[in-house]
């Protein structure tokens, strides 16, 4: 029972990996375009134009490797978390082919060249309907890992009846209760919009409302990423580190504040849209604030926590305990890296959030840089400190080369560091983001001073990224067999019995979150019913 | 209290007010400093919008002393116009839309950052107190020719 579970997890993250190892090539191809060197020419006809690669490039890295790893790692960490076998494994495996199904789909889509939509895929550009139905299979193989995750949270919970839900399959529900809540916004745009209309059944389509209904889904979708690594750095972080997690009661106010307030931000993206309402997009702006709370919450909580591993490792003084850390551990520092990047990636958030200031950022490459340094960073890197634990351990052998895994790390603090710090100078110095800058031909003088920086910061990416395919690859074939100890989950110093009863249940946070929602999105989604139309036909533009 | 729940609360009482102060800056610059996003700013038929006044006349024209409105057409992978001229100090309203896909439209160095949505008519305006050439881009992926969308705004000395 158990080995079939480790099997499909396996599964979940090869495809992961694999779609992140394609995604950072042709990453490194936009990086190089950026400083004038193309070599997109070498690839044809495999790959015709910038905008073919930055959607492969796109859809593998944000939507793929996301979302597989994500569905791997948390039905294992629920199971491991409950101590009990999932119920419904076999529909967890249903879900894996589905969702293979899609992303084959999908893949040929993009790769004969019939959906260069980017990963946003805007209409009225029009996409052949392999690309949505592929995207759309994906997301249903997500409820279905909702449905298995809940069964499994039910069957434990009339195993024990008056236990608190332990912290990390706790959170590992709130993370797809809420990712299937949100997920509502894209599913309609793809089943009354870009399915029918593809298909032909509908002549002309609404770019408007199709876009407000992708960033319902589009906001909480970055919190669907985020989630699964601040589960990491609660629930396992604070062990690896050589402590306890301070406060297991605060970890769940957290995670129910994302619960109840990820959806009603999606406007936060749309702040430049004509045709919705600027009193809406306040509200959203509103909203995106508070969602800062939690976020907070968390960095208190887990700096906390890492001070506790230091000072129990003999650290002193006010900073002298994150020397005591143990730098030296391959599945601690990633994430340790990964921290600290999301710092800086927190602080743009609320940059961007800020309703008139983002008219200085929207859509230049400042955007981009954000968005590497949170899912880029923060997600990423914490996802490929996970793999260090998990891939071994799911494979029986030991980690290839620790110490090739510590320098894989730095080199992507260091590449994203450079990377981004580059790209947000250049947005606001105007530069246009999703935009193949080495071709155009307006570059401005004060451009070129960051344009390189770009290009070295995403070499050393790709570098980085290849380290870290590398050592997974020779992990799992030539690496010593030797079985891992299993996860073991962080102990808290306030423990979850400290926590109000309140914070393990459902429904008044699920009802909290449908009237924020109604309230945030309905007279928005009301008005663009009643003001717009179907009235756009479609257009090929690549 | 305990020094645990000291700390804790020394952090979350910060925590409400940072976002807080910054709601407060942003209600002052948008009702203080009357800087604006995008709201309700009209629709048009997309099939229909290189007829539909003032689309059907793209360029720039005066409404008052030193006040200019500009029209701007967006379609793939140009705007109409792609130049112009105003004199410095001049106050100009950007009246634009796009008649095929979704474009952008970002003028370097003032607050004029737009979406340009079939069917819908979006707006904003800038001064411009400094002479010398604004570059205009489109910045959403409008297609294979996406990065040659541009224009310039020439600040001409009086």
């Amino acid at each position: 029972m158990s080995m079939r579970l480790e099997r499909l997890v396996g599964a979940y993250l090869a495809v992961a990996i694999a779609a992140i190892g394609i995604g950072m090539f042709l990453g490194l191809l936009q990086a190089l375009e950026h400083a004038g060197i193309d070599l997109y020419p070498l690839l044809q006809p495999l790959i015709r134009s910038y905008y073919q690669g930055l959607t492969l490039h796109g859809v593998l890295n944000v939507l793929v490797w996301t979302t597989f790893f994500i569905c791997g790692f948390l039905l294992f960490i629920t199971s491991r978390a409950l101590d009990r076998p999932l119920v419904g494994l076999s529909l967890a495996k249903g879900a894996f082919w589905l969702m293979m199904l899609g992303l084959l789909l999908t893949v040929w889509a993009m790769l004969s060249n019939e959906a260069t939509v980017l990963f946003t895929f805007y209409p009225p550009l029009r996409a052949h309907p392999a690309f949505y139905l592929g995207l759309t299979l994906i997301v249903v193989g997500t409820w279905l890992i909702t449905a298995t995750l809940v069964m499994t949270y039910r069957a434990w919970r009339r195993e024990h009846p008056t236990e608190r839900t332990p912290l990390a399959a706790f959170a590992a529900l709130v993370t797809f209760v809420m990712w299937t809540i949100a997920s509502m916004g894209i599913a309609a745009e793809m089943l009354f919009l870009n399915l029918p209309w593809s298909l032909g059944l509908l002549p002309d389509t609404n770019p408007l409302l199709a876009r407000t209904l992708f960033w319902f889904t589009g906001h909480p979708i970055v919190y669907f990423w985020l989630l699964p690594a601040y589960i990491s750095w609660y629930t396992l972080v604070p062990r690896q580190a050589g402590g306890k997690l301070f406060s297991d009661p605060m970890a769940r106010v957290a995670f129910l504040l994302f619960l109840v307030l990820s959806v009603p931000v999606g406007l936060h993206h749309q702040f430049t849209d004509p045709g919705i309402g600027s009193s809406w997009k306040m509200l959203h702006a509103l909203f995106t604030f508070a969602l800062f709370f939690p976020s907070l919450l968390t960095f208190f909580n887990v700096v906390a926590s890492l001070e506790n591993a230091g000072r129990a490792r003999g650290g002193r003084g006010w900073l002298g305990w994150i020397l005591r850390l143990p730098w030296d551990d391959p599945v601690l520092v990633p994430q340790l890296l990964a921290m600290v990047l999301f710092v800086f990636g927190g602080i743009g958030g609320l940059v961007n959030a800020s309703l008139e200031v983002n008219l200085a950022v929207h859509n230049t490459a400042w955007i981009v840089g954000h968005f590497h340094l949170t899912v880029g960073a923060a997600v990423t890197l914490t996802f490929m400190g996970i793999s260090y634990w998990l891939v071994p351990l799911l494979a029986g052998r030991r980690l290839w080369n620790a110490r090739l895994a510590l320098v894989q790390a730095w080199l992507w603090f260091i590449g994203m560091a450079l990377f981004s710090h580059a790209l947000h100078r250049l947005g606001l110095l105007d530069m246009p983001r999703r935009t193949a800058i080495g071709s155009a031909p307006y570059v401005l003088p004060e451009w070129q001073t960051w344009l390189p920086l770009v290009a070295i910061g995403g070499t050393i990416l790709f570098v980085s990224g290849m380290l870290y395919l590398l050592n997974l690859a020779l992990t799992v074939t030539v690496a010593p067999c030797e079985a891992p100890a299993d996860v073991q989950f962080a102990q808290a110093v306030a423990p979850a019995d400290q926590a109000p009863a309140i914070l393990d249940r459902w429904r008044p946070w699920l009802v909290l979150a449908a009237v924020l929602i109604v309230l945030a999105y309905g007279p928005t989604l009301a008005h663009l019913l009643a003001t717009t139309a179907l009235d756009t036909p479609p257009r090929r533009v690549w | 209290m305990t020094r645990d729940q000291l700390l804790e609360l020394g952090w979350i009482l910060p925590s409400i007010a940072i976002p807080t102060s910054m709601l407060v800056a942003l209600l002052v610059t948008a009702f203080g400093m009357g800087i604006h996003v995008p709201s309700y700013t009209g629709v048009i038929d997309p099939r229909l919008a290189a007829q539909t006044p003032p689309f059907d006349q793209p360029g720039l024209r005066q409404v008052g002393p030193d006040q200019y409105q500009a029209v701007l057409l967006a379609q793939i992978w140009y705007f109409q116009p792609r130049e112009i001229r105003v004199p410095v100090g001049a106050q100009v309203e950007f009246v634009a839309t796009s008649q095929d896909v979704i474009h952008g439209l970002r003028i370097q160095g003032t607050n004029v950052n737009l979406m340009l949505i079939p069917g819908q008519v979006a707006r904003a305006s800038a001064r411009f107190a400094r002479p010398g050439e604004y570059l205009f881009v489109c910045h959403e992926y409008c297609g294979v020719a996406h990065h040659t969308m541009a224009g310039k705004i020439i600040v001409e000395p009086r």
